[in-house]
């Protein structure tokens, strides 16, 4: 039954929707962690997806093969962006110079990505239920 | 006995099939939403329908020897790209909205397909129990 193979798919998408989420979180639950360097600072983390290719074998592999496109991770990348560095003579992070050195993390950013990672989640899961629904009444055929 | 049930459901039962296929590569669509480069495609329910039920009017080329790539199915099988409404700067075509509403009117032809072959289910039933009590 090839309906199964969407529930592959959208749980594909959740999965992958649901590590963005996490990131978002970590990214957010950091934005205010401080460093007493500028490499060793958090640098905000986003995630790189790709979609999978299934089989490959052959040359027509099945039609299946091609139209099964699930989504997968296939990176974390870590924001470019410079590092704020703070004059903080007390805090016991601070270097000799007495600069403490806060995330690259941009909250606005982070918000924007999460909304759309759970708009996200939202649609794979509505694929999901009526799916569901679909097979249950193909099973219930006839009666 | 099957090919029977085949000429009593039509081409009901390769439509419910065909919708099937699409409503996985719109699912792919709709999990792909935020990959970057990704392409959305579609099934081209027509094409494929007229493959299915081998009503296609175009000659096949022959392939007698069995290393012979079947450009015929090949071409069927292979999925039509989707022209997308407003272009993303990171190269994915795929257009939350449209997809949604395309998986939703797909599932409403499945939900048909299904439908024409539940009444001519209950036909044969009516016939068999000569609409006595079922």
């Amino acid at each position: 039954m090839s309906l199964m193979k969407i529930f592959d798919t959208a749980g594909s998408g959740m999965a992958a929707e649901s590590l963005r989420l996490n990131t978002v979180a970590s990214n957010l639950a950091n934005a205010d962690s401080v460093s007493s360097s500028a490499d060793s600072a958090y640098k905000a983390k986003e995630l790189l997806f790709a979609p999978t290719q299934e089989s490959e074998e052959g040359f027509g592999a099945s039609a299946d093969a091609e139209v099964n496109n699930g989504v997968r991770m296939v990176g974390v990348s870590e924001s470019q962006q410079p590092v704020e560095s703070q004059y903080e003579p007390g805090n016991p992070m601070a270097d000799e110079n007495g600069y403490v050195y806060s995330s690259n993390v941009n909250p606005i950013d982070e918000l924007v990505n999460m909304i759309s990672a759970s708009r996200s989640y939202q649609n794979n899961v509505e694929v999901m239920n009526t799916t569901k629904q679909l097979m249950i009444k193909t099973i219930d055929l006839g009666s | 006995m099957s090919n029977t049930l085949d000429n009593v459901f039509g081409m009901n039962s390769q439509a419910l099939e065909v919708w099937q296929r699409r409503s996985e590569a719109i699912a792919s669509n709709i999990a792909n939403a935020d990959t970057p480069d990704y392409k959305a495609r579609d099934v081209d329910f027509r094409q494929v329908l007229q493959q299915a039920s081998g009503e296609s009017s175009n000659l096949e080329l022959a392939t007698p020897s069995p290393g012979q790539i079947n450009p015929v199915q090949q071409s069927a099988d292979q999925l039509k790209y989707r022209v997308p409404l407003q272009p993303s700067l990171d190269g994915n075509t795929v257009d939350s909205q449209v997809e949604q509403s395309s998986f939703a009117s797909n599932m409403v032809h499945y939900q048909a397909s299904l439908s024409f072959i539940n009444g001519t289910i209950q036909t044969l039933r009516l016939a068999i129990n000569g609409g006595g009590q079922s």
